[in-house]
């Protein structure tokens, strides 16, 4: 199982270039990523109402597929399909069929085959949403809630709609990423989401046990001293230190790396002094960021979750919006050459 | 035919046809919703005509039409804004030009999210005909019958006109 990254969009793009499937940020174009952060604009004025529900998926039945443990994703996932007024299934894949010795591939066909339209797949192997999209239940419209190493792009998409609120725009911007990179699909999808939307500069800030080996490839520079890399910048993300992804030695102590990365009000106070403080959480107070600072006046974390619900809605509409105008082209298409 | 779509003419029956039906009603502070986009622009005008200093709210139905699963969703939906509320009041709702009733229906549905009005009164500049609903406008600037080829599109916002368009088959 491994992603297709030479050219996911022919599998997550339609014909005429809307979202089908929500893979991965790759290959997504600028004016494509600005769809996505309007759309959700448009759903956050939804979420004021006091009836925060359309019908636009009305009678369609969205599958949450988490074979990973999520509290945050998932319940703003659902709350997502919900508002959109989907039938929602949760499925804890750990605690199912696969259990009983049912292979993933018939878990999800019987899963297709009572008429799901749309699944949101968790995993921890890169390339899972992928697979399931090309090979397994090509008509259900896939949404990647994160995977292995890979991508977590919707993630990456709430945390752009969120700088995007506090700076009005990328044009100018400096982002710092702080922490554990070397296990985060969120800072790869953050750091492309980035890139395409024109930010000025990306710089990562780990200890270099915590960077993947081509990291600059991805298009960001690397700092390894803290202070250097907090200097200006208006957006820094804070990654969660990944205890149970941690496996050998890349760590002295937690203490060790808390007063080398974390954030402390000293260290923020090296940043510009509008700079929004992100986290896509949970967060592991005193490890990687000091309460004060997670609480303080240029926090935005909770407005992060916020946003969540509204990037959920978006990707979800246009996904399932892609693959009904696609459906209905090919039916078009087969009634004029007579054969349906 | 020029001559028929003149913008102010149809304003000035728009505006008669309201005045005298909120009088009939007793209704003495209503407020306008437009439907984006040429709706809006005819909601401003009106306002204006009417003497209503409340501002006027902005209706985006793209979440509420009943073509979604034919041709997905609209990729340029910009977000509604009421800027009061809805709850209890007497609502103009205003859309350019109606023709088969659905995007009222879709304004309605939406509207009802914000809370329960009073009422609605449907207030449209140009009524096409052709309808597919039973949804009629209480009060029209002017009614119209197209040819198969014709079509109707008003431009605006400064200065609104009417453009009708011949499209060669």
């Amino acid at each position: 199982m491994t992603a297709n990254a030479a050219s996911p969009n022919h599998l997550q793009l339609t014909r005429d270039g809307q979202l089908r499937h929500f893979l991965t940020l790759d290959g997504l174009s600028r004016p494509l990523l600005t769809d996505i952060l309007d759309t959700a604009d448009s759903f956050i004025e939804v979420g004021e109402r006091s009836i925060k529900k359309v019908p636009l998926l009305r009678g369609r039945t969205v599958v949450n597929l988490f074979f990973e443990a999520s509290t945050r994703t998932r319940s703003t996932f659902e709350l997502a399909a919900k508002r959109l007024s989907a039938d929602v299934l949760n499925l804890d894949i750990n605690t199912s069929a696969t259990s009983k010795g049912e292979s993933l591939s018939d878990t999800l066909l019987n899963l297709e085959a009572m008429a799901s339209d749309m699944f949101v797949v968790r995993h921890a192997q890169s390339g899972a949403p992928h697979f399931i999209a090309e090979s397994v239940t090509p008509g259900v419209a896939i949404i990647n809630a994160g995977d292995g190493r890979h991508a977590h792009p919707t993630q990456a998409m709430l945390d752009m709609l969120t700088i995007r609120q506090h700076k009005g725009g990328f044009e100018g911007l400096k982002v710092a990423i702080v922490g554990d990179i070397l296990h985060s699909r969120v800072a790869r999808s953050q750091i492309r989401a980035l890139n395409e939307l024109g930010a000025e500069q990306i710089r990562v800030i780990a200890p270099g046990t915590l960077l993947p080996r081509d990291v600059e490839s991805l298009g960001c520079t690397v700092e390894y001293d803290m202070a250097k890399g907090m200097k200006d910048v208006d957006v820094v993300i804070m990654l969660r230190l990944q205890k149970e992804r941690m496996e050998g030695a890349l760590l002295p102590s937690e203490r060790e790396f808390y007063r080398l990365y974390g954030l402390s009000q000293e260290k923020l106070a090296l940043a510009h002094p509008k700079c929004i403080v992100m986290h896509p959480g949970p967060i592991n107070r005193g490890v990687e960021i000091e309460s004060a600072v997670a609480d303080g006046p240029q926090s935005v974390i909770l407005n992060q979750v916020t946003n969540g619900i509204a990037i959920r809605m978006a990707v979800m509409s246009m996904a399932m919006g892609g693959q009904v105008a696609e459906r209905q082209q090919t039916l078009t298409e087969l009634n004029e050459r007579g054969l349906a | 035919m020029s001559a028929l779509l003149n913008v102010d003419q149809l304003m000035d029956t728009l505006e008669m046809g309201l005045r005298d039906l909120l009088k009939e009603r007793g209704i003495e502070s209503p407020v306008l919703i437009g439907i984006r986009t040429g709706g809006v622009w005819v909601a401003d005008i009106i306002g204006k005509r009417l003497g209503i200093e409340e501002p006027f709210g902005e209706l985006d139905i793209s979440f509420y039409r009943d073509d979604f699963s034919r041709i997905g969703l609209n990729p340029k939906v910009t977000p509604s804004s009421l800027p009061f509320d809805t709850e209890g009041r007497d609502i103009i709702l205003v859309d350019d030009v109606i023709m088969s009733g659905r995007t009222i229906r879709a304004a309605m549905n939406e509207l009802f999210d914000y809370g329960r009005p009073a009422s609605i009164i449907l207030a449209t500049l140009i009524d096409l005909g052709a309808r597919e609903l039973p949804i009629q406008p209480d009060v029209a600037g002017q009614s119209l019958t197209l040819g198969a080829q014709q079509r109707v599109k008003l431009r605006g916002p400064d200065p609104l006109r009417i453009e009708l368009q011949e499209t060669g088959q």
